[in-house]
């Protein structure tokens, strides 16, 4: 695979190139409408991700579907994986951008930079999920983390906001300083910042006994200090509560969905096309330490779940105990994992997304974020408490839904490679988290509203709206077409 | 001076910014040591390509340039949000930041 010089790569880059273009044009368009009500920048910024799709799917079926190809002399990659990711991004993107439309949080003022600072943080995800070349990751990595301590701390006049901003800063920028630190030990041992080389050098490496396989362990875990901050693993989850709850419900909902993602993306480009190789994996044995993460990650997810008041603060903890499931199919080393971790992505783009849309809808109507705000919502927005039900249910993994053919995938794959103790710390998880989504749907159906308020009517575009996340909840697990979307996606990656 | 010399230097540069984060009780230390620690990692690239890879590569010197310019970037970033903590706040002292817990 010879890479592709930069002139000729720009043909390739063009789902990037246009969203630099569009959110240029955003902030452009943003100083030309005078009439400050106008939505005209967040159409503008659909519009955007809507081309930025068709370009993403035009190059596919163009060039990226059979082999990858390296692109800017091997920075980054375009194949079927990072086209997988794309997709994924584009959407959790446009649904944020519908969910900013009709949230009443932000400020009328600014909508310009935040449009286009959501198409920038689109821009970084992409690269996370292609990069082949340690800059690149770094660069990636830190475009999408600039872009998302200023996205959650938008709420200018509000307290909440910014000291969430100040938070994920602090605990990001030590993260991704300490990744870079990990990154620059593995430049000095491996000589190159290629991915596709650095595992090859180290194992030669190791196995002449030039490098200690300690040093090669330090390194991975700095890696891994920036890349389980992205997906927010234990130890380096301690920012995501405080930050979900914090931020802007729509910028919480693109975090816990999209960044999450990316972050897995980079987590699996990194250790399987850098480290997955067998004469590696003999001297540091990264799947074992990644297993314990995982059985944290999940296990601390859910219990700190348990006593939470806020809805954005428990779905905050609900999303660190699902990045603790995914981080199972992570060291499987066996395409079934990671394409267990790409079909749940997908569906928990859905469930998610629609759970915090929700939250979206109460706190508009309600004004509250609390759990009690959801009581008698089952009397007052039957449609809605029925759609938040379907999302809770599929969060936990309750058969018909989405979530459970995710988790089924999930648990299987970690079956198959004999992992019993981490298929059991998972079920039991399972089991924990049933206990506090039951308890919004309690609050919903059989508790009633402290004063009496009439019945809540929403407009036909929310429940256009919802009903697109209600939907694929539902039948995701019953198409074919998605299976064989997130397997043909791992096919890229080399596997043992 | 050798690389191990410069590996030193990077990895005290290292610690003490990791010291400073975590002990320092004003936000603008916070940030000067994450610089700190932006600084040993570009140190470690400059290194790493004046010793390690061939005199021709010089994508580690490369490396750190873009990490200075992503340290300015974070600053920046970094500055303003300690800004928007002060007027709301009317401190930048972090243990006094702390509405969201539980």
């Amino acid at each position: 695979m010879q890479p592709l010089s930069n002139i000729d790569s720009l043909l390739h880059f063009s789902p990037e190139i246009l969203l630099v273009i569009f959110a240029a044009a955003v902030i452009i368009l943003d100083l030309v409408v005078k009439n400050r009500e106008s939505v005209a920048v967040a159409h503008l910024a659909l519009v955007g991700c809507l081309c930025t799709l068709a370009a993403v799917l035009f190059i596919h079926f163009s060039f990226g579907n059979e082999e990858p190809v390296a692109l800017f002399l091997g920075m980054i990659q375009l194949d079927v994986f990072a086209t997988f990711f794309k997709v994924l991004l584009l959407l959790a993107t446009a649904a944020t951008i519908l969910f900013s439309l009709r949230s009443e949080e932000l400020d009328a003022k600014l909508k310009g930079e935040y449009y286009a600072l959501l198409l920038a943080i689109t821009l970084g995800m992409f690269l996370m999920a292609s990069s082949t070349n340690l800059l690149m990751i770094f660069i990636a990595l830190e475009t999408v983390s600039l872009t998302s301590y200023i996205l959650a701390g938008f709420l200018t006049h509000s307290p909440r906001s910014s000291e969430a901003a100040f938070k994920y800063i602090t605990y990001g920028a030590v993260a991704s300083g300490t990744m870079l630190f990990g990154l620059s030990l593995l430049f000095g041992m491996a000589g190159t910042g290629d991915l596709t080389q650095i595992g090859g050098r180290l194992t030669e490496l190791l196995a002449s006994g030039e490098v200690s396989s300690l040093t090669v362990l330090i390194a991975i875990t700095f890696v891994l200090a920036g890349v389980g901050y992205k997906i927010a693993s234990v130890p380096f989850h301690m920012w995501s509560p405080d930050v979900y709850e914090g931020a802007p419900i729509p910028i919480t909902a693109f975090l816990s969905v999209a960044s999450k993602s990316a972050g897995f993306a980079l987590f699996i480009r990194f250790f399987y096309t850098g480290f997955g190789s067998t004469g590696l994996m003999q001297f540091v044995d990264w799947p074992f330490m990644l297993a314990i993460v995982s059985a944290l990650t999940m296990t601390v997810g859910n219990l700190a779940a348990l006593p939470q008041q806020n809805v954005k603060r428990l779905l905050a903890y609900s999303s660190i105990a699902h990045g603790g499931y995914l981080l199972m199919g992570g060291v499987l080393l066996t395409s079934e994992g990671v394409g267990a971790i790409l079909f749940y992505l997908l569906v928990y783009l859905f469930m998610n997304l629609g759970a915090f849309y929700v939250v979206v809808l109460v706190a508009n109507e309600m004004g509250s974020e609390t759990i009690d705000g959801y009581r008698g919502l089952g009397s007052r927005a039957p449609l809605v408490a029925l759609a938040m039900v379907v999302f809770l249910a599929s969060l936990t993994g309750l058969p018909p839904l989405a979530g459970f053919f995710g988790k089924w995938l999930l648990f299987t794959a970690v079956l198959e490679q004999g992992y019993y103790w981490l298929a059991l710390v998972g079920l039991l998880n399972s089991v924990v988290s049933l206990y506090y989504y039951a308890r919004i749907f309690k609050v919903m159906y059989f508790e009633d509203a402290e004063e009496e308020t009439s019945h809540v009517s929403f407009s036909t575009g929310t429940f256009a709206l919802l009903s697109t996340f209600v939907i694929p909840t539902i039948f995701i697990g019953f198409l074919n077409i998605f299976y064989t979307f997130s397997n043909i996606s791992v096919s890229v990656l080399p596997m043992q | 001076m050798t690389l191990q010399h410069y590996l030193v230097i990077s990895a005290i540069l290292f610690t003490l910014g990791i010291f400073a984060v975590l002990t320092r009780r004003n936000a603008i230390s916070i940030l000067m040591g994450i610089e700190l620690i932006l600084n040993s990692c570009n140190l470690n690239f400059a290194a790493f390509s004046r010793f390690v890879t061939p005199p021709e590569d010089i994508s580690g010197q490369i490396i750190a340039i873009f990490g200075i310019v992503l340290a300015a970037a974070e600053a920046a970033v970094f500055l303003a949000i300690i800004l928007a903590i002060y007027r709301e706040f009317g401190s930048i002292r972090p243990n006094e930041v702390d509405t969201l817990k539980g």
